[in-house]
This record gives structure tokens, C-alpha cells and sequence, in this order.
């Protein structure tokens, strides 16, 4: 039984073990500015495809469902309030951050799991490198800075896409749509849509990191670093999601 | 290398023009040093051994012996599970990795498969130590011809802008040596410099360790399983005059062997004394006249 929990329990204490030195080395020289803007091209920017596309089509289902229900309490008119208080609290982060980690969780785990097996992480080392430095606390930075952004880009596309399908389906006028879409959502709903993703791109970067690092066994053991790290990257969205939102529902309460 | 760009190096480093004259000084000790991975059969059992400066050692041994294990625990990238490793003549055992930085740039290691960054090009691979090694300080309108140099060194000069994945096996190994090597460090590792190469490309990886060796008065450690890569550097040196390799005669070359098995050190000592060991297992690693008309 010992022996069993023993490769998790080591997993987790390495897991947390990389995230402290990634954290403490943002404050510790040298700082490689150029590999964060490189990152942030290629994290940032690469992702803005991916995430235009779910988001257009995920706000245009919520509002085609969404109005379809609706429908039958005549209150067609409401789904813009619906499309954006789901999209800027719940579905905008995960999506976003799920695509992310689908994209560069096993970028950045394959990336670093093929420096590792062909000993460029030794090398990096031996020529007197942090790898950590170098390689995680770049691509740590560039994700929490990117991943906010992306998310605010997909709430909007989301809410265009939901926009088009209350009008072309509901004949939902643009201007009440857009009206009931702004009203709806309260500081708390911007802070929480802007929490998470900043809290995910942590999960997303670090595990993608971590599971590169230890990659062995050659090309092999590269694919099996990429399937874990965006499987587990995936996972840990979802359940910091859980709790994020119950910490968030607790937040409001007491407001109220 | 040229001397004109030599980077400065800490004081530690010992001077090479007098190296051969200065007492043998510890440039790599071992203690009994243990190493295993996730609690199996020790990689490295109780290991002990003292390189001098100016020394040659060239570790034989069948592969999973310990060879490459014994040179990352060298540079400091394993930490031993038990006994002491000393650089220098300093205990680096119990170094944490940021401390490590310092010596290691006393210290030029090639990689078994070389390990060039596939990002970079030939130019900023060799550039990456000056740039990136704190104790070593380079102007950066000296870096070019640093650079330049130590590629013109393995005579790939002409590959400054390639990548590394443009280029063969043996250049890129030849790259490899350009880069630890630019910093004309007193110390280096070579982990199977001629794995996987054919006969002339391995001759001409060979030479390049008995050119820097000769060249530099560097300290060397030479994993191989190749018998003839040993005694070309015991019996060969490099003569600048003429640019080739010169037979080293009755003065030698001060080539020490070690015989890997299992972790554990089987045979330590020179050519003459590891070609008249009976033990069979080191006996596979020699190649002899008798036997091999036999």
C-alpha cells in the first residue's frame, strides 16, 4: 500500500518542489526577458486562432440552447444575460484555458521533453544555466500574463457568436441583446473571469514543465510526457474550477 | 585555441603553461562514491579514484557500467548517494546547484550525443557558455572571435550559421567540442566522443582530443569503449609544426586506464599493465597483436 502511494506522493512534493523555484526565480536574477517574449508570441498570440474559433461557437450554442429554453417562458429577450454572466464566469476561463493546455501543455512538455532526453538540459546545466531559470519561469510568466488576455478575447467572440444566434434565430434585436449583456455582469463576475484564468495558466505552464523535465526513454517517453501533461493540465482546470467558484459564490454571499 | 581571446577564467584555474611542472595537483577526486537510481543496484558502487593535472584517463567498460553515470557525477549534474567528489581539490558533494555554476566552468564536457541546443545555430551554441557562465568574463567585441576560433579549432568554421540539424554526426560532435572548449577550461569530459561514427570520422574526433590536449595542457577524462581510442591518446601527440599526430615515444603521454564493470572500478592503471591483465573481462576491452592473429 506504502509502495503504491509512494510514486504519486514523490510526484506531488517534485510537482510543488519545481513550481517554488519557478515562483522564487521571477525575483532572482537573471531574468531572460527575450525567451518571455518569445513564449508570449507563441503562447499569446499562437492561441488566438484556437480560442477565436471555440469561442465564437461555444457563446453561438449557449445562445442557441439557451434562447430555445427561454423561448418558452417568452423571455427570449434575456439571453445575452445568460450568454455573458456563463461565459465571463464559468465557460470563457475553462475553454480557454482547456484549449491552452490542449495546445501548449503539450508544446511545452514535448519541447522540454525532447531537451531532456537528448541531454540539452544537462548541457544547459553544465554551461552554467538554471534550466529552471531559463526554460519554466519564462514560459510560467508569459502563460499567466497571455491567459487573462485570451480569456477576455474569448468572452467577447463568445458573445458576438451568441449575439448573431439571438438574432438570425430569436430575432433577439442587437441593441437589447448588448444591453442585457452589459448589465448583466458585476464586478465580482470580471474579477472571477479574470482569477481564473491567471490561476490556470499556472496549472498549464507548470505541469507542462514538470512532466517535460521528467521525460525518459527516448521519443517514447516524449509522447507519454505530452499525453500526461494535457491530461492532467485538463484535470486541474476543471477541479481549481470547482473550488475557485466556490471560494467566488462565498465571496458574493457575503457581499449580499 | 588562440590565446588572444581566451576568456578569464577564476583564479582557481590552474596556469597551463605551468602545469607540467607544478607537483601533481587533484584536478578530480572520488571518495567511495555511490550512486543509484530509485533504490535498484548501485549505478556507481564505492567508486574512488584522483585525477592529476595534466593527466589523461581513459575509462573503458561495457555499456551500463557507470562510464557516463561517473562523468555527470563528476560535473555535479548526480549527486552521489554517498561517499565525497572534490574538484579542485574543494568537496562539491553537498553543493547546491547555483554553486555548482562556478566550477563548472572550469570544466568542458561533451555529451554523448552531443547535446547541441537544436534552436540555436552553430555560432550561438559555442557562444552559449561565454554568454551564460557568470565567472567567465567575455567583451562582447571579443565574443565573435572567440566564437570563431574554437570553431576554427575543430575546422567548422564555415558552419557558424547553420543549425545544428543541418549537419552530420561528426560535425555535430565537432561542434560539441568547439563549445567546451571555448572557455579553454583546465578540465574535460568526454562521454563516448566516437559512438556511432564511422572509423575516419571517430580518427578525426580522436585527433581533436589529442590536439586540445596537447595544445592546452588539459586535464581529460575519455569514456569509450573503443580500445583504439585509448591508444591513440596514450601513444600519439599533437605536433603543432606539422598539425598532425606525432607517435609520443619513450616520453609518453601520462594516459592512465580505468575498467569499468558494474559500477565498480575492475582495473586502474597504464597501457602496458592493462594489455598484461589476465582478467577476462578486462581482457575484452584489449586488442592484442596475439589474439588478434589467433
Amino acid at each position: 500500500m506504502l509502495d503504491t502511494l509512494k510514486g504519486p506522493i514523490q510526484a506531488v512534493q517534485d510537482f510543488y518542489e519545481l513550481t517554488g523555484r519557478a515562483i522564487r526565480n521571477v525575483f532572482r536574477k537573471p531574468h531572460y526577458v527575450d525567451d518571455i517574449l518569445l513564449q508570449m508570441e507563441s503562447i499569446g498570440v499562437g492561441s488566438i486562432p484556437i480560442v477565436l474559433l471555440t469561442g465564437f461557437f461555444s457563446g453561438a450554442v449557449m445562445a442557441m440552447q439557451m434562447g430555445r429554453g427561454l423561448q418558452d417562458y417568452g423571455q427570449t429577450g434575456r439571453t445575452g444575460q445568460f450568454v455573458s454572466i456563463i461565459l465571463v464566469r464559468e465557460l470563457g476561463p475553462v475553454l480557454t484555458g482547456v484549449m491552452v493546455a490542449g495546445r501548449n501543455s503539450s508544446g511545452i512538455a514535448s519541447e522540454l521533453g525532447s531537451m531532456k532526453v537528448t541531454e540539452q538540459i544537462d548541457a544547459m546545466r553544465a554551461l552554467g544555466t538554471d534550466p529552471i531559470q531559463k526554460l519554466v519561469t519564462p514560459r510560467m510568466i508569459a502563460t499567466a500574463l497571455m491567459l487573462p488576455c485570451l480569456t477576455i478575447i474569448d468572452d467577447f467572440i463568445g458573445m458576438i457568436g451568441g449575439g448573431i444566434m439571438a438574432k438570425v434565430l430569436f430575432s433577439v434585436p442587437t441593441r437589447q441583446y448588448w444591453s442585457t449583456v452589459w448589465r448583466a455582469l458585476v464586478w465580482n463576475d470580471v474579477a472571477q473571469g479574470l482569477t481564473k484564468p491567471f490561476v490556470y495558466s499556472f496549472a498549464v505552464s507548470l505541469i507542462g514543465c514538470y512532466y517535460g523535465l521528467r521525460a525518459s526513454g527516448g521519443t517514447q517517453g516524449v509522447g507519454r510526457a505530452t499525453t500526461q501533461a494535457v491530461v492532467w493540465a485538463s484535470i486541474a482546470i476543471f477541479v481549481l474550477d470547482f473550488f475557485m467558484g466556490r471560494i467566488f459564490l462565498g465571496i458574493s454571499q457575503i457581499g449580499t | 585555441m588562440a590565446e588572444s581571446t581566451a576568456p578569464n577564467i577564476p583564479d582557481s584555474a590552474p596556469k597551463k603553461a605551468d602545469a607540467k611542472q607544478d607537483a601533481p595537483v587533484s584536478v578530480l577526486r572520488f571518495e567511495g562514491v555511490t550512486v543509484s537510481f530509485d533504490g535498484d543496484a548501485p549505478v556507481l558502487d564505492k567508486l574512488s579514484f584522483n585525477v592529476h593535472r595534466g593527466e589523461t584517463r581513459v575509462i573503458l567498460g561495457a555499456a551500463g557500467s557507470g562510464k557516463t553515470v561517473l562523468l555527470k557525477t563528476a560535473m555535479g549534474l548526480i549527486h552521489p548517494d554517498s561517499g565525497r567528489t572534490f574538484l579542485f581539490d574543494e568537496d562539491v558533494t553537498d553543493k547546491a546547484e547555483v554553486e555548482l555554476f562556478d566550477i563548472r566552468c572550469k570544466i568542458g564536457m561533451l555529451f554523448q550525443e552531443s547535446a547541441l541546443f537544436d534552436s540555436m545555430t552553430v555560432a550561438q551554441n559555442v557562444a552559449y557558455p561565454l554568454l551564460n557562465q557568470k565567472a567567465i568574463q567575455v567583451q562582447r567585441d571579443q565574443m565573435e572571435p572567440a566564437v570563431r576560433n574554437s570553431l576554427r579549432f575543430v575546422e567548422l568554421e564555415q558552419t557558424m550559421d547553420k543549425y545544428p540539424s543541418e549537419l552530420s554526426g561528426g560535425m555535430r560532435r565537432r561542434v560539441a567540442i568547439a563549445r567546451a572548449v571555448v572557455t579553454n577550461p583546465p578540465l574535460l569530459l568526454y562521454d563516448s566522443p566516437t559512438a556511432g561514427l564511422d572509423p575516419i570520422t571517430a580518427h578525426t574526433i580522436m585527433a581533436l582530443i589529442v590536439k586540445e590536449r596537447d595544445a592546452n595542457n588539459t586535464t581529460g577524462l575519455v569514456v569509450t569503449h573503443r580500445y583504439q581510442d585509448g591508444n591513440l591518446v596514450a601513444n600519439f601527440r599533437y605536433n603543432p609544426n606539422s598539425g598532425r599526430l606525432d607517435p609520443a615515444g619513450a616520453e609518453g603521454t601520462n594516459t592512465i586506464f580505468m575498467v569499468m564493470k558494474e559500477g565498480r572500478l575492475v582495473f586502474e592503471g597504464n597501457q602496458t599493465d592493462l594489455e598484461a591483465c589476465k582478467d577476462s573481462y578486462v581482457m575484452k576491452f584489449v586488442k592484442r597483436p596475439e589474439l588478434e592473429a589467433a
